[in-house]
Parts: C-alpha cells; sequence; structure tokens
C-alpha cells in the first residue's frame, strides 16, 4: 500500500454546489477503487500565478489516500476527461512526506485548537 | 606632502573579507521532505523571474537540490508559482 496526493484545480465557472458535487464525485471514485481516504483538505478559491485556460483563480482541492496503486491510472483519465477540472497532480508520497504531512495537520489541529480556547475565554 | 602610500592609516583595520562557508539548511535544519505546495518556502530558491538559483549561491547539497528542483516544478504546474515571472519578490 502506498499513500498518494492529488491535488486538482476545479474551473472557478462552477457554482459552490457544482464543485462539491465535482469534488464528491472523485471522492466517491477513489472510496470505490478500493483507495482509503486518509485526509482532504479544501483549499478554496485561489488566484494563480500564471492565466490558465484564460482564467486567473480556480478552486484548489487535496485528496491524500492510500492504495496499491491500481486507481491511479484510471483516476487521472477521468480527470483529464473532465471539463471541470483544469489542472491536476498526483504525487506519491515517500516515508518522509507522510511524516511531514501528519505533522503539518497536528500543527494546524493544535493551532485551531488554541484559538476556539482563545475564543471561548473572550 | 610627498608621503608614500604607506603612511595610509584606517581608525579600524580593515575587514578582509572572510568568507562565511555556505551549508545546505535542509541537513542542517533535518528536512527530509520539501513541500511543493509552500510557495512561500520555495520563494527562496528561485531568482527574481522566477528561475531556480544554483547551487553554489544557495549552497544546497546535490540531493536536496534535486528535491527542490522538483518541488519547484510541481508548483509551477499548479500555478502556485510563475513559470516566468519580472520581478517576483
Amino acid at each position: 500500500m502506498n499513500q498518494y496526493e492529488t491535488v486538482f484545480i476545479l474551473t472557478p465557472v462552477l457554482s459552490e454546489e457544482q464543485t462539491k458535487e465535482a469534488v464528491k464525485r472523485y471522492e466517491d471514485f477513489i472510496a470505490k477503487n478500493g483507495g482509503k481516504m486518509v485526509h482532504q483538505e479544501k483549499w478554496g478559491m485561489r488566484k494563480f500565478a500564471y492565466p490558465i485556460q484564460k482564467k486567473s483563480s480556480g478552486f484548489y482541492h487535496l485528496f491524500e489516500y492510500t492504495n496499491d496503486g491500481q486507481l491511479i491510472a484510471e483516476l487521472e483519465v477521468l480527470m483529464k476527461r473532465d471539463e471541470r477540472i483544469m489542472r491536476f497532480l498526483t504525487v506519491k508520497l515517500d516515508k518522509h512526506a507522510v511524516i511531514y504531512n501528519e505533522k503539518k495537520r497536528k500543527k494546524k489541529k493544535e493551532a485551531a485548537k488554541a484559538k476556539s480556547k482563545e475564543k471561548a475565554q473572550a | 606632502m610627498a608621503q608614500g602610500n604607506s603612511d595610509i592609516r584606517y581608525l579600524t583595520p580593515i575587514t578582509v573579507d572572510t568568507k562565511k562557508k555556505k551549508y545546505c539548511r535542509f541537513k542542517k535544519m533535518r528536512i527530509k521532505y520539501i513541500d511543493y505546495k509552500d510557495a512561500n518556502f520555495l520563494l527562496r530558491f528561485v531568482n527574481e523571474q522566477g528561475k531556480l538559483l544554483p547551487r553554489r549561491i544557495t549552497g544546497t547539497s546535490t540531493k536536496y537540490q534535486k528535491k527542490v528542483a522538483q518541488a519547484v516544478k510541481r508548483a509551477r504546474h499548479l500555478a502556485l508559482m510563475p513559470y516566468v515571472a519580472d520581478l517576483l519578490k
């Protein structure tokens, strides 16, 4: 089992519901093909560093999942054919990357916790 | 009036540039993985045009320079960093 990470960019033309639906579709696809979601992250609308398809921003989303690698090819074909997806990148994570991501998540969680605590005190 | 150059004196001794030894920051800080999603960090390894800086300037070791390059390229693909730019930073 390897751990993979996929980031994809949806067109900004879609409504909020449509983006949710698109994300859901790939989530389901991964689940159906034996991938186990470890983490996912919605980056939301972000400005591009350069225009893509004459657009200056897009909706970013990240999946992190474990799989034996069979599903990747199919997933990428699916994404390539999907007009809603402007860009995608799948990366296999090595052991250092997995540790790094876990640490990052932990930090974020703690930061969020501290923030909520502050709010509660205030 | 007719003094030789040897008479020039300085109040403080001139500091001859002693070169600071460069080091690989990844080895020193024990960073094992370079995240392509962290564009702000990767900005340190490119020049103002968004081109990768050579190892001889940043001091990164070969092993990590390869990873830096890979990470920058991934970031460019996802439009987190520009392929070409001017006055970046």
